[in-house]
């Protein structure tokens, strides 16, 4: 099977310093990539070079390739803006834009040019659906997005990228901050949602990349050291560095 | 010697609310001062009839004219302008050197006599484009006048906004546009209404460089090229030759009505637009 992301020989530098070293996988289709490490491993700055958003600061700069579906996604003639439309993104802190929730969810689709009613609602409550919040929601859309919990929030998020109906999902440590019911129910949503996306999840805790992660990917000081699938990385790692991770011996 | 923190901590109140009273009563003593010597002039009759006389009788309608016309030329032209530039330099150019000087500059702008302006209007406007004592040059000077302030209130409202909802626009497939215009403008929107307030009451209360750009005829204006007087001109006038000391303090005391006037809608505007999002 073709990789929906092939990332060969990645370096990334920030003002200077190599953050990222000579970094190639594979990220197939339809699979939970979880991707662990400690902390300035590098993980974040990974995930954001696959939707481009490091490039919207100062200082960032990156060598080699990152191939979506065969195109390289950093060629001269490649739209950061399409891009973004492709492969959605979850970050750690939960942020609601300031409006309402289903304007926080049209959001996107109205980027995308779309109008008719029917239609955005439709994605609302499919995406709000597949986010399994809808039931708790249903009946304040016009609610501002603000007022939500943290857990909610950060569902609405997920919900918010689902709206635009991408191909990959990347999510940086997206429970983070959130207490374990609503971690649960991103999980199950991830866990569902895998079906019909490629999803990588950068988490720095470690049982939820064992509990639905498919593959594993264990990055340090800037390095991918290793990758596999995700009982093989927890039971029978190959780098003694791997091991002393996932058995919580350091990090 | 260490002073026991209990008599720091009752000090410190102390001076800090002696402070705001005194600067509370300061400011409240001139507006009841000018609105006890005004307020008995002012009426119907007194707004709303041209001065006869060189202002020794009749009312301040014209100036009244004068006084929405030359603030409302001057927002709708360095609003725009204004908006536009801050947002450029804020979103759509990284901070260099360049930015920094532009910025200084600004500041250094908004920090010059008003006359300075005034002068700088006369020749420019005046005399060299040749539009002459007009409500169109002096629209234009204070448009020049207040354009440093509504650029860094409005630099400042839109870095206030959150860049995490930057990066969720962004990283929903939008472009740096449709950031903007979706959501830093929106959430910088009460910010910048500030810096159109600010702006307006400097326009209003304007005198020197008035003056000297669109004159201080009190004939009604025809249109944008007649000189036309504002009420602080007018004020300004009748005060400094002797004319109506009356007079004067009624357009002093109207003057003060108006900028309430205009500031309490703002602020109710403002309150609405806020509620609506939260």
């Amino acid at each position: 099977m073709d990789a929906k992301f092939d990332i060969q020989d990645l370096n990334v530098y920030w003002d200077g310093n190599l953050l990222l070293k000579k970094v190639s996988l594979k990220i197939p289709f339809c699979q939970i990539l979880g991707v662990i490490g400690p902390a300035g491993s590098g993980k974040t700055t990974f995930i954001r070079s696959l939707d481009r958003m490091n490039e919207l600061e100062p200082g960032f700069k990156m060598e080699g390739r990152i191939l979506l579906d065969g195109e390289d996604i950093y060629a001269p003639g490649y739209d950061a803006v399409t891009l973004r439309k492709k492969v959605g993104m979850v970050f750690a802190l939960p942020v609601a834009l300031p409006m309402s929730i289903y304007e926080n969810i049209v959001y996107g689709p109205r980027l995308a040019g779309i109008r008719n009613h029917d239609q955005l609602g439709g994605l609302v409550e499919q995406s709000l659906q597949a986010a399994f919040m809808w039931d708790e929601v249903k009946d304040r859309l016009e609610m501002s997005g603000l007022r939500l919990s943290g857990g909610q929030q950060q569902r609405l998020c997920l919900a918010r990228v689902l709206a635009m109906e991408p191909e990959v999902i990347l999510l940086d440590e997206p429970c983070s901050g959130l207490d374990p019911i609503s971690t649960a129910k991103i999980e199950e949503a991830l866990t569902a949602l895998k079906k019909k996306y490629t999803i990588i999840l950068v988490t720095n805790n470690t049982k939820q990349a064992a509990r639905i992660a498919d593959q594993t990917a264990f990055f340090l000081m800037g390095e991918l050291i290793e990758i596999g699938p995700t009982d093989r990385i927890f039971t029978a790692p190959i780098h003694k560095q791997t091991d002393d991770y996932v058995t919580g011996r350091f990090g | 010697m260490r002073i026991r923190p209990r008599y720091t901590q009752w000090l410190a109140v102390t001076i800090l609310g002696g402070a705001t009273i005194l600067t509370l009563a300061v400011l409240v003593f001139i507006i009841v001062f000018v609105l006890e010597k005004g307020l008995p002039v002012v009426n119907f009759g007194f707004l709303f009839t041209n001065a006869e006389d060189m202002g020794r009788a009749g009312g301040i309608f014209t100036t009244l004219i004068g006084t929405i016309v030359l603030p409302l030329l001057a927002i709708i032209v360095a609003a725009p302008l204004g908006i536009s530039t801050a947002v450029y330099l804020t979103e759509y150019t990284v901070e260099t050197r360049a930015t920094k000087i532009i910025r200084f500059g600004t500041d250094c702008l908004a920090g010059i006599p008003s006359i300075i302006f005034g002068l700088f209007g006369f020749i420019f406007f005046v005399t060299t484009l040749g539009l002459g004592w007009s409500i169109l040059s002096g629209g234009l000077t204070l448009a020049v006048m207040i354009l440093p302030t509504i650029i860094r209130t409005t630099e400042e409202a839109v870095k206030a906004v959150p860049k995490s909802y930057r990066q969720v626009s962004f990283s929903l497939g939008a472009t740096r546009w449709q950031t903007v215009k979706r959501v830093i403008l929106p959430n910088a929107l009460p910010g910048i209404l500030t810096g159109i307030m600010l702006g307006i009451g400097r326009s209003i209360g304007e005198t020197a460089a008035v003056i000297f750009t669109a004159g201080s005829s009190l004939r009604m204006p025809s249109s944008v090229f007649d000189s036309t007087r504002t009420m602080a001109v007018h004020f300004y006038i009748l005060a400094r030759e002797g004319i109506s000391s009356e007079n004067a303090y009624g357009t002093a005391a109207t003057l003060i009505i108006a900028v309430l006037a205009i500031n309490l809608t703002a602020y109710w505007m403002m309150g609405r637009f806020i509620a609506k999002r939260s």
